[in-house]
């Protein structure tokens, strides 16, 4: 937690983890304006397991982009532990995706001709740790998604399903804030899936960390204990999943 | 430090799976720096080359021939009508402050006998400050000196191919030659000086007494006739001023009218040699400049290649930008793999450039030279490169936005 300065951790209410308010974000498409976030309003807490659903074209990746620090709001705000990230430079917003932020994509983005530690380690390379401590905390956060004995396999010597643990290991590494997962199923098979949710049901209840993921898959979605559903760049629904009784 | 090692690392490993590609974008390089270092050897030789003769030559050299008289409309060249004499030059010494030694000469080609040799060379009869001016010493015996010029002693110094010819393996010191049959004592052996500018060998000739070569060898049209004066100028500064004292000096004393051409001619050997050193200077920047080119080309190369490499990898950096990466940390990724490209592709390149003048040097006898300055410059020039032209495709990386990085295919 090297980053923030103080005028910047504004106080949530209630301590939220995730403050976000009117969010808007307009794309200029040539001559056509896309309003891809109409005004979202939204607060989620530490350890939750929050699944977000909507058809393509529903606002929800422009959303995960937002809270992921990758994109920036048109207007509105976003507090991610009461860090607003609106007048950061892009160095700066880096170090926070860096020290808060774990990511899992639907495509699993690791680097090939790399080791599956390698990938792993790569968010503790940015974050400057030495090559020992890296390795170290790499294998561990490997073992905690049961890849320990694959470490030096390359990703084209994995299955999908331990790519994506790879993957999930990487954005556990630096022990983030929240972590964000985009379609993390999407290019699995069932079986694989609930393999893989059965890993997010464990990282959220045993280790109490904050998920949010992206799918459109209803029983993927059943997993998560918070369901959102986004239709044209608004939240049109916003329950606690019906698995979750 | 961390950081630094590690895209140190990340670049080594890109350019690893790349082998084929890394070297041919490094041998762009490799024969840049090569020819650069090549040319420079080729260029630096040439002017070494120049810079030796001048000094065999003797540097400030003025270069005073009798002749070129006019006689019933008759124009003749320069030296067909001696008229200079040894008083001349010993004028020119006492009254011109900023010469610094003066050497008369009178000289012919001649027979030389020792034993059953017998050789025909070239005799040069002249004072003892003509070694000082060519700055030529011995390589063994002793040079002969101003009681042999009054006394007109009958010793000689032979230079090194007449010393070769007639004595073979023999020490020539002590032993008596024969000079159009006159006998001469060898009293040393002049120290071996190689071709002239034109080819001439220098050292195939014997230099005796002027006074002993005008009375026993060539004989005197007048007396104390000489055929050539070579004048010394103290500094390259006075070259011009002395060669116009000369001219005023020998007018007078060769009484000469105000519309009479001059009886001998004044020839500058510094301005000779120094054309001669401006073409090798302009040649070897010349080659030095062409060789460069090919050393941009190879940067080019670089370049192109870093920049498919961006775009191939656009999803890489889309990953490490959003696990964290600074623009600085992909920047210095990007600029470190270049750099290392130039600095291997350079150092393999100057090993390249000195075996191929050294092959080159041995195939066709030019003259070639290195300096640790040339080497450093084309490696550190290389390194340059790399920089110059890394920075561009590097820049670009490090400003994707990794949404659209994170989706390209």
């Amino acid at each position: 937690m090297r980053f923030a300065p103080c005028s910047l951790r504004l106080k949530g209410k209630m301590g939220s983890l995730i403050q976000v308010q009117d969010l808007v974000k307009v794309y200029s498409l040539g001559e056509v304006e896309v309003q891809a976030l109409q005004g979202v309003s939204l607060s989620i807490d530490r350890g939750e397991f929050v699944a977000i659903m909507g058809a393509s074209g529903s606002g929800k990746s422009t959303f995960m982009n937002i809270l992921g620090f990758l994109d920036r709001p048109t207007s509105g705000q976003y507090l991610l532990e009461g860090i607003n990230g609106e007048h950061l430079s892009r160095d700066e917003l880096a170090e926070i995706r860096n020290q808060k932020i774990g990511f899992v994509f639907q495509g699993f983005n690791l680097l090939s001709r790399t080791s599956a530690l390698e990938n792993v380690e790569l968010p503790l390379i940015y974050a400057g740790t030495s090559t020992s401590k890296r390795k170290e905390i790499a294998q561990k956060a490997l073992s905690a998604v049961g890849l320990e004995g694959r470490s030096h396999h390359h990703p084209s010597q994995l299955s999908g399903g331990e790519q994506q643990r790879v993957a999930i290991a990487r954005g556990l590494v630096n022990q983030p804030s929240i972590l964000l997962a985009d379609e993390p199923t999407g290019n699995l098979d069932s079986k694989t899936s609930i393999e893989i949710m059965g890993i997010f049901r464990r990282l959220n209840g045993d280790l109490g960390i904050t998920i949010i993921m992206i799918t459109h898959e209803p029983d993927i979605a059943s997993f998560a204990k918070r369901n959102i559903l986004f239709r044209d760049g608004k939240i049109v629904d916003d329950r606690n999943s019906a698995l979750q009784g | 430090m961390t950081r630094l090692l590690a895209s140190l690392r990340i670049a080594l490993r890109a350019l690893m799976v790349n082998k084929m590609r890394s070297s041919l974008t490094m041998l762009g390089i490799i024969i840049g720096v090569g020819a650069v270092i090549a040319m420079i050897a080729v260029g630096s030789g040439a002017k070494k080359r120049i810079a030796e003769q001048i000094a065999s030559m003797g540097s400030n050299l003025l270069i005073v021939l009798s002749g070129s008289s006019t006689s019933g409309g008759l124009r003749f060249g320069s030296g067909t009508v001696p008229t200079l004499t040894a008083d001349d030059a010993k004028a020119i010494q006492a009254e011109i402050p900023a010469v610094k030694y003066v050497a008369p000469s009178l000289g012919g080609v001649a027979q030389v006998v020792f034993g059953n040799q017998n050789w025909s060379t070239l005799i040069n009869g002249t004072t003892p400050e003509a070694l000082e001016i060519r700055e030529w010493p011995l390589s063994s015996g002793r040079p002969f000196t101003q009681q042999d010029i009054e006394g007109a002693t009958k010793v000689c110094l032979l230079g090194k191919t007449v010393a070769d010819n007639l004595f073979g393996g023999i020490d020539p010191v002590g032993q008596i030659v024969r000079i159009k049959k006159v006998p001469f004592t060898v009293i040393g052996v002049l120290a071996p000086k190689g071709q002239s500018t034109y080819g001439q060998d220098q050292d195939d000739t014997i230099i005796v007494p002027l006074t002993t070569a005008q009375k026993r060898l060539f004989g005197m049209q007048f007396p104390g006739m000489v055929r050539v004066i070579a004048v010394q100028a103290r500094e390259p500064e006075v070259m011009k001023q002395v060669e116009d004292q000369i001219n005023d000096l020998l007018r007078q004393r060769h009484h000469l009218q105000a519309k009479q051409d001059n009886d001998f001619t004044v020839r500058n050997l510094t301005e000779v040699m120094s054309t001669a050193e401006q073409s090798a200077n302009v040649m070897s920047l010349l080659l030095g400049a062409i060789a460069s080119i090919s050393l941009i080309v190879g940067g080019i190369g670089i370049m192109n290649i870093m920049l498919v490499s961006v775009t191939e990898r656009t999803r890489e950096i889309g990953i490490r930008i959003a696990v964290g990466a600074k623009g600085r940390d992909i920047l210095l990724q990007f600029l470190i793999e270049s750099l290392v490209l130039s600095l291997i592709g350079g150092t393999l390149g100057i090993g390249i450039g000195i075996v191929g003048t050294l092959i080159l040097s041995t195939f066709t006898q030019w003259p070639t030279l290195f300096s640790i300055q040339a080497i450093l410059l084309a490696f550190l020039f290389s390194g340059s490169v790399g920089v110059f032209f890394g920075f561009y495709p590097a820049r670009k990386a490090s400003l994707l936005n990794p949404i659209e990085a994170l989706h390209y295919e």
